[in-house]
């Protein structure tokens, strides 16, 4: 089976868990004989092409024959709003992106109609120009590789892939990893929403990344239920070596990591932590991350009078990332809205015991794990003294959880992808 | 003459109220009375009060030939005390007939015969006082929680003056021996032992409404032809079921009532059988041969082990948490530290904390106020921890 794949990054250039998940997806779906054109806005070069082929949108040049499409192009200048966009980076990256892109605006437009466009492949602040620029450059993509099948990985690439439906006539598949409810709340992106239905009712399959996420796009974006299917994510095996950090604190220690942004919760995190404090003394809370609301929670920690147990971390990356979980008796996600969340799982994996939320797709599939409501502070505070004073549950976590994550394989999620490729061709066939 | 011994348990635990960790030391109170009451209501109409006069009336009718057991935990008569005492009151009128008996039990339905011969000892007593208390019966039957059993428990209820005692008698336990049979216990031959006949009593209890069965629907008819089968030696049938099937666990309109109404006279037109009590079984039937019973059986499960309260990192914990008490216990002379420590026994919290149901285990769930084993585990240490702060004191 061939299929032209639209995702806007790939590892080891990522911002997040999009990247890794179409990483971990394509991998697997390389097991089933399915053959990728995975088309990205920009690639460097170091990208592991072994099971697919990578195409760099910006080597893509275009020709008469789209300019024609300028209408399209038009149609879409309105878009170019100095929207509020919280794609799925940290804060700092995007402020250095927002800096970096301060260029000409309409230098940046008359670059659009040259025959080649080069992308930041990032999240810039003209992403939404970006994104439709790249939609012209899947028209012709798609005139020139065959395949059965259009697969979309999330909002970024959905204009891609109605316009190569509509050049093709190839069956759309799209795959929600994230909607713009769970980033803003109630609060969201007209536009960004504006796309992200387009693109889900022009899709002959939507796939979710998990049942909360499905629930969403019936109810928030009204898609039919019939072509909505859930297929939870995997998770890759974790390569790297067991860091032993000896840590100089006699304190247990529970972490927080991730953004510290509306829909990672971390308000409840600081609550739970303060009433935890009040009966156990021999504890530290980290929060580890950044994010518009770190201030307010450092003020919080503040006015509860919890920061000499309460500690801000800063963002973490890559090892430090491993060093943070080797040092944790628990880790918490209380997120508000979590489509998926693979970092449950990178604790688990460290042998770290987590409570997530029951508002995390993560929570569907994992039962060696504490799951509480997010809002629920008090059950959060519960099973953060339950995990540090009962030994026996950390220790009955840490005996079945690393071996739970290691059971969730990718070649398992990508046989349910292709099942959904193949309703959705017989389906194209049968009309 | 042939018999059938039809024995039911009946027991409802005191559930725990959802109990947080900045409780402890400020909260004494554990029990969830709304979830109590409300369930314990909810049975009453469902199970306890008709099942209860469907009784009556076979005894009505029926007189010698149609007798019963039953063992009611310490825990589910408070229970009725306070939530229903209208069934307690139909409890006493089925005692009043003369053709009901009731066996002796740990008070609040605990595992302490597999922990602490002093602490069981006290236990039996007390649940004997509460059955002579509303029964007026002294009980020489006994029935331990969930039906475990072992040797060497066996042996310490025969010293306890018990002449006979019930437990499972599932084909995997048993070997080639009939569950149909008296036995004697191994350790002290004067103690017999009632086997459950546990393929005609989990047709009743399990599989009566199951439509995949291929013996669905269960008659009265065909269930006095398995009777009838018999060998002419097996003499004792032994029914023991939760009391809770009926109505309960077995919805009113599967037909349960019916079929209970239909038996006995159907086993009378077909059959030698007549139903006794656990006492006249006992006098009537000579052992055959001792059952060897080295290590704790249970009725429960497939395994009909003590894997659904004990085995795994949390229930063991908590378990040796709670008896490290005992003998502090013991030294206080508070009535609510007692009572407590009765009620923290019960079995059930120790089953709401089994793992082993994650792969397939729905059926479970129906009988567990938690959301999962981790919950359990946690609310019942909280409580525990509580409780501990108090002894120290």
């Amino acid at each position: 089976m061939k299929v032209l794949m639209f995702g806007w990054e790939f590892p080891p250039h990522i911002s997040g868990g999009l990247g890794t998940a179409c990483f971990g997806l394509t991998k697997g779906l390389s097991h089933f004989d399915v053959e990728m054109i995975f088309v990205v806005p920009k690639t460097y070069g170091d990208e592991d092409q072994s099971f697919l082929k990578l195409r760099d949108a910006g080597d893509v040049e275009i020709d008469s024959y789209l300019v024609e499409k300028k209408e399209f192009w038009e149609k879409l200048t309105y878009l170019e709003v100095e929207s509020h966009i919280k794609p799925y980076i940290s804060p700092e990256i995007y402020e250095t992106l927002y800096e970096e892109e301060k260029v000409d605006h309409k230098e940046m437009k008359k670059k659009a109609f040259s025959r080649k466009f080069k992308f930041t492949g990032k999240y810039g602040k003209n992403l939404i120009e970006e994104v439709y620029r790249y939609s012209v450059i899947a028209a012709k993509v798609a005139t020139e590789h065959e395949f059965e099948l259009i697969h979309s990985h999330d909002w970024l690439t959905y204009p891609a892939g109605i316009m190569a439906k509509s050049i093709s006539g190839k069956p759309l598949v799209i795959h929600v990893h994230a909607t713009e409810y769970d980033r803003s709340g109630e609060s969201v992106n007209p536009d960004v929403f504006k796309i992200e239905k387009q693109g889900m009712e022009a899709a002959d399959r939507v796939i979710t990344v998990s049942n909360l996420t499905r629930r969403i796009v019936v109810e928030k974006y009204g898609i039919n239920p019939d072509k909505v299917v859930t297929v939870h994510n995997a998770v890759e095996p974790y390569t790297y070596k067991h860091i032993d950090y000896t840590k100089n604190l006699k304190e247990k220690i529970v972490t927080f990591l991730g953004r510290i942004t509306f829909q990672k919760g971390p308000e409840y995190f600081v609550e739970a932590a303060h009433k935890v404090l009040k009966k156990d003394p021999n504890v530290r809370f980290v929060m580890a991350g950044s994010g518009d609301m770190m201030n307010k929670m450092i003020l919080r920690a503040a006015e509860l009078g919890i920061t000499t147990k309460f500690h801000f971390a800063g963002f973490l990356k890559g090892p430090d990332v491993f060093k943070m979980f080797s040092m944790s008796d628990v880790y918490v996600m209380p997120s508000v809205s979590e489509p998926f969340g693979i970092s449950p799982l990178e604790a688990m994996s460290s042998n770290v015991p987590v409570i997530v939320s029951k508002q995390s797709g993560v929570s569907e599939i994992l039962t060696h794990a504490i799951k509480v409501d997010f809002w629920d502070v008090d059950a959060i505070a519960d099973s953060i003294y339950a995990l540090l004073n009962y030994k026996s549950l950390p220790d009955t976590f840490r005996k079945y959880g690393k071996t739970e994550v290691e059971n969730l394989k990718w070649e398992n999620a990508a046989y349910k992808v292709v099942q959904v490729y193949k309703s959705a061709i017989e389906e194209e066939v049968n009309l | 003459m042939k018999t059938i011994c039809f024995y039911f348990q009946v027991h409802q635990p005191f559930r725990l109220k959802k109990y947080r960790f900045f409780d402890i030391g400020s909260d004494h109170y554990y029990y969830d009375d709304f979830a109590n009451k409300s369930i314990m209501q909810k049975v009453a109409e469902r199970c306890y009060i008709p099942a209860n006069n469907l009784f009556l009336d076979l005894i009505n009718k029926y007189g010698d030939k149609f007798k019963i057991s039953y063992s009611i935990s310490g825990s589910a008569i408070e229970q009725f005390e306070k939530y229903a005492p209208n069934v307690l009151a139909s409890f006493q009128e089925l005692a009043k007939t003369g053709n009901v008996e009731f066996l002796a039990e740990t008070y609040s339905h605990s595992l302490a015969a597999l922990k602490s011969e002093t602490e069981f000892k006290k236990q039996v007593e007390l649940h004997e006082e509460k059955i002579y208390q509303y029964f007026g019966q002294k009980p020489k039957v006994f029935r331990n929680t969930e039906l475990v059993y072992s040797d060497a428990i066996g042996n310490m209820v025969a010293q306890m003056g018990y002449k006979s005692m019930l437990t499972e008698g599932a084909k995997h336990i048993l070997g080639w021996k009939s569950p149909n049979l008296m036995y004697c216990n191994s350790i002290n031959p004067e103690l017999k032992i009632l086997l459950k006949n546990y393929s005609l009593s989990d047709d009743i209890a399990f599989r009566f409404s199951n439509q995949d069965w291929a013996e669905w629907p269960l008659t009265t008819e065909k269930f006095a032809g398995w009777l009838k089968d018999l060998n002419d030696k097996e003499k004792l049938v032994n029914l023991f079921v939760d009391y809770e099937t009926f109505g309960e666990h077995q919805w009113e309109e599967t037909g349960i009532f019916e079929f209970l109404r239909k038996l006995p006279e159907t086993i009378f037109n077909n059959t030698e059988f007549v139903f006794g009590t656990t006492s006249e079984a006992t006098e009537r039937y000579s052992p055959v041969s001792a059952v060897h019973i080295p290590h704790p059986i249970s009725w429960a499960d497939e395994e009909r082990d003590l894997s659904a309260w004990l085995g795994n990192e949390l229930q063991d914990e908590a378990f040796s948490k709670l008896y490290e008490l005992e003998e502090k216990v013991a030294k206080s002379n508070d009535p609510a530290i007692q009572r407590d420590w009765q009620l923290l026994q019960t079995s059930d919290h120790f089953y709401y904390m089994c793992t082993k149901w994650f792969s397939d285990g729905d059926v479970h769930k129906y009988f567990n106020p938690y959301d999962s084993p981790y919950n359990a585990f946690i609310n019942y240490m909280n409580v525990l921890s509580d409780f501990i702060t108090r002894l120290e004191q």
